[in-house]
């Protein structure tokens, strides 16, 4: 089963290309991307700053739209489709983490965790969330807002919520970018676990050697353009 | 660094990145509704002021009963005022056949100053009260007489007859049919005649001991008028007295003084509508700034040159967007004064430059008052914001900034509202609805989180978020609740004012006076009403009494040598009537109206009066009629509503007192003006009694009311337009916020109607929360200043709590999604990268 997995794509782009427009000059940031990843792969996006990473992942999850090109995910041309059914595909397909973490101020930690489960109307959004909080080692947490924790607790409260829909697929810019090496490491242990426990296909964006080194399949980008 | 050029710098900075827009729209919106409502309540009111002098024929006049002195006259003539005199007397006109009692007045060159005589060619036996008029050119010439359609009548007269007055025959040229007088007011109204003050000696009917009323006319600019009337008021002898329109007549005082009021009034509202305004929209402006604080602080700026950057900054902010507003309010105001050169018949005298400077000034302390505060607590951001990013914002503390606002908002009030007691109202009345709605809106708050553990998704998320941003959740409701509840506020006295001056001044408010019916006329004049179609109109008992006695201690005019009027109600007869009912346009201010049946001797006596004379409730006063003491006991004071133009008493007893006394009957009724000849049957028939025509007045009065409620509205439009900028302000000031939400929510998969719904919660919250708080501040504030500062009979709407609350929840629920479209259709991305 596990091997007929892997032959089915989850991610698949074809010739995707980002511009924009700087004042009167014209920026190309991504060029021609072709690329494809199948389920269960765990894929690091490695390259230099400003090679166009971000932007990559970005439209790999439809949060941007691009200039020409196409990104089907699970077979899905998501740019065919409009703004709300794109957005209820990353609610069921989808999770991301962000370098700077990006939890709801207004929201206890445990709220920011229902969030995306009560989105999507799943039932008992709140024994999903205390049990992922549990599993990321903030039981005790759970009444918190954002402001109370620290950086890495934070990201292991953005982590849980990204995982909370059960996703195939997570996305990650830079999850370690703004915490120290040790809280580094603990997050990425993290998230390869989830995503042994859960079968998730994780696509990383990283300058970390080691976290590269740990995917299976390494991906590099220089000025936009992707070297295989 | 000179700090000065650096805040330059940052605002042209702002300025052209668009993050000043709320902050200015705010600012530009209130001042320009501010100077327009200045510039155009300046004009008009001295437009007002200028028709209302055309009844009085001067904007002011000296009075006397002994020739005046000719230093007025030069210090008018050295102020650049033009003059004119007017000597006034009673005298008889003959034709040979006849004669008739007439009061004349001998004028001079450029008689009348402000408005103009009517005269018409037409002969009077022509039945028709309102024959062809037209301007008259000038004054009579000598040798000649100008009379009205009473001599006409009386004397059987036709132009180019001669009629001897005093030692000379002078030949009528004229006949008047409208003259600008002060004194129309139904006793004064006899037979009148015009002739030139030349002719005057030759009559010799000037004689010592006769009663003479010399006028000194004055008219010019409203400055110079005025000056002229402080230097002649502290030269002014005993004899001699000054009116202006507002001491003439006071059914126009009363009228000009609660407009006056309620622009002022309305003015006051959009300063108080862009204050929250700016409060709501600085929060914005705050957040922007945090970060540029945080860096300068670590490198090295002290608080004094933060303070002294924002400062200067928002000096020059306030200066550039008070100039945009009072350029904006100027060319309001034009259009509209062009507007409505329709309605008012004269054009609109310019506006004074006082509007502008005051506009300016409110600029500048609205923003220094209301922005400054919260602006100065980001001196005072810790430089650890650069590394941590949710230090140092701006928190509940910075509530206690806007003390100094409020303060400096408090006295703009009581010195804008010229009445320090209305002033002070409104200062009390805000001062505790923010105290209550706060606290109030605290409550609520806390309340309502409590539920979010119970809902679900869209409300949760509303309800956190509201929590969360308690204090400027607080701050928005509040600054929406104020600027709803003086929008109410404003609609219902409005409504009331114009309503209450349309009642009292009905299209059929009696336009003519009897005066003079016996008691054996009483009958006829019945059945002669009854020939015409028309019931009988009330008649009221007069009889005429001097004054002799107050507590059974005599009075002589000279206990009263300092003041002229209280002088002359004593030398005069008063009119005593009796009534069982007080009138409707009457309220007893103090005492009690007597029960029907009472047998005391009981008197009820005009406030004004009273107070003019000195007499007090419980005072008894003894009246001389027809040789017989009459004493009464004052029971109560009353408040005559002069506006309305119906027979009114300074002094009424109980029925059963005056009964035996000789009495004569006056009443006041309509008389549509197609139904002319029957007034002059009426003359005919009743040749005793005086007919008196006020329709003239009552037009113009009505005409001013009409003009008054026109501009009214039109000022309600631009408090409107305030109230709509706080609306925009308060929905700006999150909307930072609101587009990093939709970005997390939009990446977690929400639809836009999941969002939406989220928000929808959180604005139906805010707008039932201040509609709630604008019913309730409506309903108490509505009450005192109509009640106190204008004198109306504020009728409690309890509808008010239903369209209050839904107009503040629709508001701001249809504004809050309007406004909040733009964030839910940004891309995600584009909206995290700028964050990070
Ligand atoms: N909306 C935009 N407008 C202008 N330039 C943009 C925009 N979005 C991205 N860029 C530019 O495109 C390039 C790629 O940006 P991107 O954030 O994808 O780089 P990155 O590889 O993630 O870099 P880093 O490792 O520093 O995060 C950068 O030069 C960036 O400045
Ligand atoms: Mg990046």
């Amino acid at each position: 089963m596990a091997n007929n997995d892997l032959e089915q794509p989850i991610v698949r782009t074809h010739a995707l290309t980002k511009q924009v427009n700087t004042g009167d000059q014209q920026l190309t940031i991504l060029q021609n991307i072709d690329l494809t990843i199948h389920t269960g792969e765990a894929v690091a996006i490695i390259g230099a700053s400003g090679s166009g990473k971000s932007t990559l992942l970005g439209l790999l999850a439809g949060l941007d739209l691009p200039t020409s090109g196409k990104v089907h995910l699970d077979d899905i041309d998501i740019f065919a489709l409009d703004e709300d059914q794109r957005a209820a595909l990353r609610g069921k397909i989808l999770g991301f983490v962000f370098q700077s973490f990006q939890l709801l101020p207004a929201l206890t930690a445990l709220e920011n965790v229902m969030l995306p489960l009560e989105l999507m109307s799943v039932p008992n959004a709140e024994i999903t969330a205390r049990r992922l909080l549990d599993r990321v080692g903030l039981a005790l947490r759970l009444h918190h807002h954002p402001k109370q924790l620290s950086g890495g607790e934070q990201q292991r409260v953005a982590i849980a919520r990204a995982f909370a829909t059960a996703p195939k697929l997570l996305l990650a810019d830079e999850p370690t970018g703004n915490l120290d090496s040790a809280t580094g490491v603990q997050i990425i242990e993290l998230m390869f676990e989830l995503n042994r426990e859960h079968g998730t296909t994780l696509v990383l964006v990283t300058h970390d050697e080691t976290l590269s080194r740990r995917c299976s399949r390494q991906l590099r980008m220089a000025d936009g353009k992707l070297m295989q | 660094m000179n700090h000065y050029l650096l805040s330059l710098r940052m605002l042209r900075r702002d300025w052209r990145a668009g993050e000043l827009n709320v902050l200015v729209l705010a600012l530009v919106i209130a001042i320009s509704g501010l100077t327009t409502v200045g510039f155009f309540a300046d004009r008009v009111g001295m437009a007002l002021a200028r028709e209302s002098n055309q009844l009085l024929g001067a904007d002011l006049l000296i009075m006397s009963s002994k020739p005046l002195p000719p230093h007025f006259a030069e210090e008018a003539g050295k102020l650049g005022l033009t003059i004119s005199s007017m000597t006034k007397f009673p005298s008889m006109i003959s034709n040979g056949d006849g004669n008739l009692l007439t009061e004349i007045k001998a004028v001079t060159e450029g008689y009348p100053l402000r408005g103009n005589i009517h005269v018409t060619s037409q002969s009077s036996t022509l039945a028709s009260a309102y024959p062809e008029m037209r301007l008259a050119e000038g004054i009579p010439t000598p040798g000649t007489i100008w009379v009205d359609d009473k001599v006409m009548t009386r004397l059987d007269l036709k132009t180019g007859d001669m009629v001897d007055i005093g030692a000379i025959q002078l030949k009528v040229t004229e006949q008047i049919t409208r003259e600008p007088d002060h004194s129309v007011g139904f006793i004064n109204m006899g037979a009148r005649a015009l002739i030139n003050a030349q002719d005057l000696a030759e009559t010799e009917l000037i004689q010592e001991g006769s009663r003479v009323s010399y006028q000194l006319l004055v008219a010019g600019e409203m400055k110079a008028v005025q000056q002229f009337r402080e230097l002649a008021q502290a030269r002014l002898a005993k004899n001699q007295k000054i009116e202006g329109i507002r001491d003439a007549r006071p059914e126009i005082k009363a009228a000009l003084e609660r407009a006056e009021k309620f622009l002022s009034l309305a003015a006051l509202v959009s300063v108080v509508l862009a204050a929250a305004a700016i409060a709501l929209a600085v929060r914005r402006f705050t957040l922007r700034h945090l970060d540029g604080c945080a860096i300068m602080r670590s490198l090295g700026a002290s608080q004094k040159q933060l303070l002294n950057m924002y400062l200067s900054y928002f000096v020059l902010l306030g200066l550039i967007a008070s100039s945009i507003g009072c350029l904006i309010g100027f060319a309001a105001q034009q259009i509209l004064a062009h507007w409505l050169t329709d309605i008012v018949e004269t054009a609109l005298p310019w506006p004074t430059w006082w509007p502008a400077v005051h506009g300016m000034l409110v600029g500048l302390v609205l923003l220094v008052g209301f922005a400054l505060p919260p602006v100065l607590n980001l001196r005072s951001v810790p430089a650890l914001r650069v590394l941590r990013r949710d230090v140092g914002l701006p928190n509940a503390h910075s509530l206690w900034g806007y003390f100094f606002g409020l303060t400096a908002l408090s006295l703009l009030f009581i010195w804008k509202a010229h009445d320090v007691k209305l002033g002070l109202y409104i200062v009390t009345g805000f001062i505790c609805a923010i105290a209550v709605f706060g606290g109030l809106g605290w409550i609520l708050i806390k309340l309502l989180s409590k539920l979010r553990h119970q809902a679900g998704g869209a409300w949760r998320y509303g309800l956190a978020s509201i929590h969360r941003r308690a204090a400027s959740s607080i701050l928005q409701a509040v600054a929406l609740g104020l600027g709803l509840m003086a929008l109410l506020v404003l609609t219902l006295i409005q409504d009331d004012l114009i309503k209450d001056w349309h009642a009292s001044l009905p299209p059929d408010a009696p336009n003519h006076f009897l005066v003079n019916v016996q008691t054996d006329q009483l009958q006829p004049l019945e059945e002669f009403f009854q020939q015409y179609g028309m019931s009988q109109p009330p008649l009221y008992p007069m009889i005429r009494g001097r004054l002799i006695k107050i507590n059974g201690k005599n009075v002589s005019p000279q206990d009263y040598a300092e003041n002229v009027q209280a002088e002359r109600l004593v030398r005069r007869d008063f009119n005593l009537s009796w009534t069982d009912k007080l009138a409707r346009d009457n309220t007893i201010v103090q005492g009690k109206w007597w029960k029907e049946d009472t047998q005391a001797a009981e008197m009820s006596i005009e406030a004004d009066i009273a107070k003019t004379l000195r007499i007090k409730l419980g005072d008894e006063l003894t009246y001389d009629i027809a040789g017989h003491h009459f004493s009464a006991k004052i029971t109560s004071l009353r408040k005559v509503d002069w506006d309305s133009f119906r027979v009114n008493f300074f002094v009424v007893v109980p029925p059963g007192l005056l009964e035996e006394y000789p009495a004569s009957y006056i009443t006041s009724f309509y008389v549509p003006p197609k139904e002319g000849a029957m007034m002059h049957e009426l003359v005919r028939a009743f040749p005793n009694i005086l007919v008196v025509d006020v329709a003239m007045v009552i037009g113009q009065v009505q005409q001013m009311i009409q003009q008054v409620s026109e501009a009214i509205k039109f000022v309600f439009i631009f408090t409107m337009l305030a109230g709509f900028a706080v609306l925009y302000a308060a929905i700006a000031a999150t909307q930072d916020e609101r587009i990093y939400e939709a970005a997390i929510f939009r990446t977690l998969g929400a639809k836009r109607e999941q969002l939406s719904r989220a928000w929808a919660t959180e604005f139906a919250i805010l707008g039932g929360l201040s509609g709630l708080f604008a019913s309730a501040g409506a309903s108490g504030l509505g009450y005192v200043i109509g009640k106190y500062a204008l004198h109306l009979d504020y009728a409690f709407n309890p509808w008010i709590w239903l369209t209050g609350t839904s107009i503040g929840l629709i508001g701001v629920l249809t504004a809050g999604l309007l406004g909040t479209r733009a964030a839910l259709s940004t891309p995600p991305l584009l909206t995290l990268r700028k964050i990070a």
